[in-house]
Formats: structure tokens, sequence, C-alpha cells
């Protein structure tokens, strides 16, 4: 380990870092604009100047410079100010003063250090530089004349989101950031460049104007539009949602967030439903919660329990799931399901989450995806696989299931359960590549397991898992990757048909058959909402989407932002949200909704509170104690060895921009839908 | 000796008299009272009056709605929300001013990059109603066209010491 003397302090560095990063360990602040710790180093900015002795008598940029033992880092010298503010002066010189109005204006780095580097008068009187603006896509807003080419948006682009689309062409003052032939950026995670650029050259295009950053509340909570569970931080000025930033987790996100996170919330402004309604004479119309209560009372007393049914949505937190499988539970019901896609997920705990963790994805060295596309189920993750490729020595993945471009190379073994049949017996190539490595990872999609033979597939790929040793107690390389955020918290709760209970199928098949009087929707929207038939249907939700429209009785929900609930994202991680705003109208939150109905029905529920209904949470499952962390799951025999069909597997989300009720009601998003359909029909 | 001087004073009458031989002696010096409303005082070019949006000389208004003025109004009177306009340029959808809430203290034009908001000479606005305090984008505008005139040659006069 070097030791380094940095302002006059000696620390000890681990060997290998820069100048930089030595710095920091030491709390001594060294201003950038090109360097960012998750890119790769481009040292063009040349605002991190340091005197470094011994070294050459001038300044040295100290981003790419990598510590030597026994070296002497100066930062607060004459030589080095001087030096700082004659790179400011320079950036300054082509940099357009509009910062009243531009949106970066608050929260800029460049005028953050102007103030500590700056002059303040300019010494340059001939024209700036104008250059034209960028067409990037509905998501990115240009204004390159205030560009001070640090790269940072072209390095992301090329690393991280592995679109080489974005390069600089031309030299010095003609130096220009573009796509060379102009079209939107082919990137789910185009919105972190707006994040990153240190100006406002690159800036949120559906944000444009809207608000300024000091006035925003600022609430960190979890995402709940994918299962990655992604940390996020919640902008809000009055009840309005103005923007979800990325929050730093380097076991989740990293830093980035996908393009559906960030920007599907203009859908929380509308399709909301605000106050609930009761069908009357086959109209829905407005009703108090009390007629919405004895409307349903009314149908359910006296109700034979194996009538009624309850389906839990995509995005319900782990709250709402319990109080609505508790209030099943006292009506005689074990008709219950989480599943709305028929996913066969029921085994134990580490039968259904990704078990390496998401941080795990960068010790795997073979990576295996069984009817999965996680650059359409979950673009972060799928950026920390591409990182993985990067980093590990092109460590060897292969895919059976659709063909897709997922950023990397991958190596496409077949298209259904024969060629996993195949691979679990030796029989492909790619089996000796996942024996050889140290951690093999199997990442088990949705595709894989929401079918009919699902759990065949996933006895298969669990045969693969112990073939392979790749559950051990070092590393645990059997991953199911989930496409969305209730998912695990409900399987977690064993929000999955008791005892002669039916399914999410079954459910359905006895509505059409008429055998379930009463269907319970909690925010479930993704069922085929025809064959319904003639049952009574509850909806409680957020939005008026498909299970709105067939409902009878519809109780007004809160959404993610508007209410203080745990969700488990695919590694079994929980997670805290938190209420950032209140929910519109009459709507509530929807556990206290469900206590209040119980009551109504005689079948009071024992908790009055969240923190009861949260001890009741850790009654069931003792994962919900641990916050933040991800329980190990438990292993056992699960799925069921049988026949499989000749099927493909398919992808499970067919459009990334519209999964849910939320994304759907967002104008943002139908944009990015056509931007892409465009871009898709000019390849 | 002291209480027959002090009798004596009271007996005679001595500071009623002093008093109105000071009234007296006002009665013939100049008046120092205006008779408002038909006078006026004069006005500093600085003077903080009623507020109003400028536009510039073509008709375009100068807001560009950065929200500086929002942000330093030690008294949370301004609210301003903002999107781009059709022509792509930022500009207010809202600018209100809580005149009710407003002390005057002209912070919002000190603050203003583009000299849009400014504080006129206006002080007669008084309204009978607290709704007629409550002003809008529109109400703004119009006093600014009403009063440019005034407010550019104030703004002219203050200029060099600014």
């Amino acid at each position: 380990m070097p030791k380094v003397k940095i302002d006059g302090v000696e620390i000890e560095v681990p060997a290998g870092i820069t100048v930089l990063q030595a710095c920091e360990l030491a709390g001594v602040e060294i201003p950038r604009f090109c360097y960012h710790e998750r890119l790769s180093i481009a040292g063009n900015c040349r605002m991190c100047l340091v005197e470094v002795k011994p070294g050459p008598p001038k300044p040295q940029a100290s981003c790419a410079l990598p510590v030597a033992d026994k070296q002497e880092i100066f930062t607060k010298t004459p030589v080095v100010q001087k030096a700082r503010n004659g790179v400011m002066e320079f950036l300054l010189i082509n940099h357009p003063l509009d910062c009243p109005i531009c949106d970066q204006g608050g929260e800029c780095d460049l005028q953050d250090q102007a103030m500590a580097y700056g002059f303040d008068r300019s010494r340059y009187h001939e024209n700036k530089r104008a250059v034209p603006d960028k067409e990037l896509g509905p998501l990115v807003k240009t204004s390159m004349n205030r560009c001070i080419h640090c790269t940072r948006c072209i390095r992301f682009a090329t690393e991280v989101a592995g679109v080489e689309e974005l390069g600089a062409t031309g030299r010095g003052e003609s130096m220009e950031v573009t796509t060379y032939v102009e079209h939107a950026l082919s990137t789910e995670l185009a919105g972190n460049l707006v994040d990153l650029c240190p100006v406002g050259a690159l800036t949120s295009k559906p944000y444009a104007f809207e608000a300024r950053s000091w006035e925003l509340t600022k609430t960190e909570s979890i995402d709940v539009l994918d299962g990655l569970g992604a940390n996020i931080r919640v902008d809000t000025r009055g009840a309005q949602v103005m923007r979800v930033l990325p929050r730093l987790n380097d076991d989740v996100n990293e830093e980035w967030i996908s393009d559906k996170t960030r920007h599907a919330i203009d859908g929380l402004r509308h399709q909301r439903l605000d106050r609930p309604y009761v069908r009357k004479g086959g109209k829905l119309v407005e009703a108090t919660w009390d007629e919405a209560f004895g409307a349903i009372t009314a149908r359910l007393k006296g109700m034979d329990g194996a009538k009624i049914a309850a389906i839990a949505g995509d995005q319900c937190d782990a709250e709402s799931m319990v109080a609505l499988k508790d209030l099943m539970t006292a009506l005689g019901s074990s008709n219950i399901d989480c599943r709305q896609d028929g996913a066969k997920l029921d085994g134990p705990r580490g039968s259904y989450i990704f078990n390496a963790g998401v941080h795990g994805i960068d010790s795997a060295d073979a990576i295996l995806l069984i009817g999965s596309n996680p650059r359409t189920e979950s673009p972060v993750l799928n950026a920390r696989i591409r990182k993985r490729y990067l980093h590990g020595h092109h460590c060897a993945i292969g895919s059976i299931g659709p063909a897709a471009d997922l950023t990397y190379p991958v190596e496409r073994l077949g298209a259904g359960p024969a060629t996993l049949r195949e691979l679990v017996d030796g029989k492909l190539g790619f089996f000796e590549k996942l024996k050889a490595a140290r951690n093999p990872l199997i990442i088990v999609g949705m595709g894989a397991v929401a079918r009919e033979d699902g759990a065949a597939v996933l006895a298969m790929a669990r045969e693969l898992a112990e073939k392979l040793n790749a559950v051990r107690e070092d590393w645990n390389g059997f991953a199911v990757l989930h496409t969305t955020a209730a998912r695990v918290g409900g399987l977690d709760l064993g929000l999955v048909p008791g005892e002669g209970g039916r399914d999410v199928a079954g459910i359905l098949a006895g509505c059409e058959k008429g055998e379930i009087g009463a269907v319970y929707l909690l925010a479930a929207d993704e069922i085929d909402t025809k064959r319904l038939g003639k049952a009574f249907v509850i909806y409680q939700g957020h939005h008026g989407d498909a299970g709105a429209h067939r409902a009878d009785v519809i109780l007004p929900g809160a959404a993610y932002t508007e209410k203080p609930g745990t969700y488990v994202n695919t590694e079994g991680r929980v997670q805290l949200g938190r209420r950032a705003g209140y929910p519109p109208g009459d709507a509530r939150e929807d556990w206290a909704i469900l206590r209040a109905l119980s009551e109504r029905l005689g079948k009071t529920l024992s908790y009055d509170t969240l923190a009861q209904v949260r001890s009741r949470l850790v009654s069931i499952n003792k994962a919900f104690a641990a916050i933040d962390q991800q329980a190990p799951g438990a292993w056992g025999a699960f799925g069921k060895a049988g026949a499989t069909t000749d099927a493909p597997f398919v992808a499970a989300i067919a459009n990334f921009y519209m999964t849910c009720p939320i994304s759907r009601a967002s104008r943002t998003m139908a944009e990015c839908m056509a931007s892409r359909a465009q871009l898709m029909a000019a390849e | 000796m002291a209480s027959l001087d002090r009798t004596a004073r009271a007996f005679l009458l001595s500071e009623l008299v002093a008093g109105f031989a000071l009234t007296l002696k006002y009665m013939f010096k100049p008046k120092v009272t205006v008779n408002y409303p038909y006078e006026k005082g004069p006005l500093s070019p600085r003077f903080r009056g009623e507020h109003a949006l400028r536009r510039y000389p073509n008709g375009e208004e100068r807001c560009i709605a950065c929200k500086l003025c929002e942000a330093i109004c030690p008294a949370q009177a301004i609210t301003i929300e903002a999107e781009p306009r059709d022509d792509g340029s930022r500009r207010t959808t809202r600018y209100d001013i809580d005149m009710t809430k407003c002390i005057y203290c002209g912070f919002c034009q000190e603050a203003c990059p583009v000299d849009a908001i400014v504080e006129g000479p206006n002080f007669e606005f008084s309204t009978e109603t607290r709704e007629e305090l409550m002003y809008n984008k529109d109400k703004l505008l119009a006093n600014g066209d009403r009063w440019e005139s005034l407010i550019a040659a104030n703004l002219q006069s203050d200029a060099a010491y600014r």
C-alpha cells in the first residue's frame, strides 16, 4: 500500500488508484467535470489539476495520474489555484451566460465550481461559439452551446448503456457531441445522460422548465415499475411528483435508473381513481366510501368462502397484500394469487429470488439466461451484466429464449425447453463453459416459468444448478429475474392458493363457469378481464385501467409515491418506500381500505396502525425484519419434473415502455414507444 | 424659593402662553403638508411601489421564468409556474404576487436578470377587497404597460449607480 502525503497529511491508500481518488480518501475535494467513478477516465476537462512531487514542474491532471509511494500531492498551492482559475476561464469563454433559462441552474457543476474558481467578469470579447442542437429522442433535450466536451455522455452510452451511438466530431473549437446521423438514442437508460451531464447541455425534455431544484421536496423511496427495486428519490412540488432521480445503492442500481422508472411518473397525473364508484344499472356512478362498502357487504355477506377469490397486482406493497390475505382467510377463502402471469413459482424462498444478488453478477464468470430478456425486464440489471462482460475478461454469456440485442454478445443456444434439456444433459458445448466457471450464474426469467410447463422448466433449471454445483455455501448462482415489484413480496407472504384453492387460471376459469361469485382485484390489471364472467368484481387500485373498467365496485387506492410501503425486490431485498405526497381526492392507503372493509364485513383485522401491520409482516416471514438486507433464500426440492412442450420461450415483456397502469397512462412513455417504433422502422 | 417660582408660573399660565406663541410662529411659516390627492410629494427613482412586469419594446414579455424572484422573496409572496411555449422558449404560465404578503423590500427586482419584475412608482392601488390584491400575470403585465415610460425613466436615471 503506497503512502502519500496530501497537503502535508500522510495517508496510506490502496495501490493502483488515482491521485484524485487518493485525495477523496483523504477528504480533500478536487473539482472535476469529466471524471466519473463509474466511467472510464478521459482526463480532458483539466479541472482536477494538482501539483505532484516528484514529477514535472507543472500541474498534473489528478484523475489520470496513478498514485505512487512517497508521492507528495499539493492541492491548495497558488500554482494549483491559478491553474484551475485558468481552466475555468477557458471553459467559460464559450459557455453561454444563460443560467436563468437553463434547467440545470441550481444544480449545475459548472455554476458551483465557477463560484469557487471563476473570475467575476469576462476578458473575452469575441463572439461565442454556436453549435446546432441535436435531437436525441423524447427524453433528452439538448442545448449544445452549453457543452464543455467532458465526454461523459459519450462514455456512458458506449460503456454502460452499450449503444455506441454518441460520439464527437471535429477538434478544438469545432468539436461537437453528436449521433453522426440524427436519430433518437436506442437505449432504455437515456435519462441517466441528463444526470451525468455536468452542465445544462443535456436536460430532461419532459421536465423542461417545469421546476427549479430548490423548489422541490425530496423523498427517498423505492421504484416499483420493474422487479429490481431501484433506489430512487422522488421530487415533489406540492402534491405533484415532478421528477424521479436515482439514489446511490451499489448493491442494487448503482446510480442508474431506467427511463420507465424516471419518466413514467406523468402517468400518476392522468386516469387516476379519486373517489369510490359503484356500478348501478350497468354504469359506474360516483359513490361515497360508505355506499361502496355497503354494496360490497351486501354481496359478500353470507357468500361461501370457496366462491370468493382475490388476485393481488404487480405493484402492491407488502402491507396491502398481507391485509388482503388476512381478509380472505377470515372470509374462509383460499383462492388467492399474486402471480397474474401464471408463473409457476411457489417453492422455498431460494427458488424464487435472485439468490446471487445483483452485486453477485460482478463475480459471475459464466452466465446463462433462460427465457429472459434482461434489457426489457430490467435495463439497469442488464447494464450490470454488460459491466461484467466488459470487466470480467468477457465472461461467457448464453441464452435460451427469444433472440434479442442485449448490448453484449450472447451465445444463443436455442429457443425452448428442449434446448435446456440438452444443456442439462451436457450435450451442448456451453455446458462445459458453465462447468468450468467458478461462479456460474443461471438467470431464470418469467418467460420460462410463466407457462403451462413452467414447473418442469424450473425443475430443469434447478437440476442444472445442482449439477454445476452452483448452489454452495459461498455462492448461489440460481437467480430468478422477476418483472414485477410485488411478486417476491407476495410469495414471501404466501399469496398463493391454499389447500384446495385456485390460482389465477383457476379463478378465471371458475368465473367463466359461474363457480366464483366474487373477485377482489387488488390493483390487478394484467389479467384477461373478459374472462371474469358474471362475477362481482371489486377493484382496489389507483388507475382507471383494465381492472377498473370491469369492476362493479371501485375503491380508490394510493400509488407507490403516495403511501409508505414495503417492497421486496427480485433479490429478496426488503426495502421501504416512503410517502412523497398524498393520494388524490378520497383515495386512501391500501392496507387501511382493507382494514376498514374488514370491519364492515364483521371480520375486523387485528391491526390499526402501520407499525402493527409491519409487525404482522415480520410474524409471517422473518425476512421482513431485515430492511435493506438480502435475506438468503432456503434451498429445497422445487419445481415438478415432467413433460415439457416444444413451444419456445416468449419474452415476458413485449413492450418495455408500457407494462403497468402508471406507464400506460403516461404520455412520455407513449412518445418513447412511438420514437422507438420509428427507429425500428428506419432500420 | 422653588415652590414660589413654581406657583407663579402656574398662575401666570406661562406654558400656555409659550404654546400659543409657538403656534403663532408656525402660522407665518411656509406649509409642509401637501393637498393630497391634488398635490403629491416628490418620489425617488428608487421608490418601491406597486409591481409590474415589463415588456421589450417589440412587445415580447421580458420574464423568462428563471424563478429567482420567487426564490429570493422573503415573504414568499410570488408563485410561478412555467413550461415551454410553442416556440420552445421558457415562459411563465402563471405569475402571481400576493400583494397582502409582499413587504416591498425590492429583492425581486434586484434578483431579476432581465429587469422584468420591477416595483414601479405607483403607490395608489388600494382596493376594497382582499381578492383584488392577489395579482396575476395579466394584471402585472397591464401594470407594466401602463407605467412603462415612468419605470424606464427611473431605471435609466438609476442605472449609473447599479
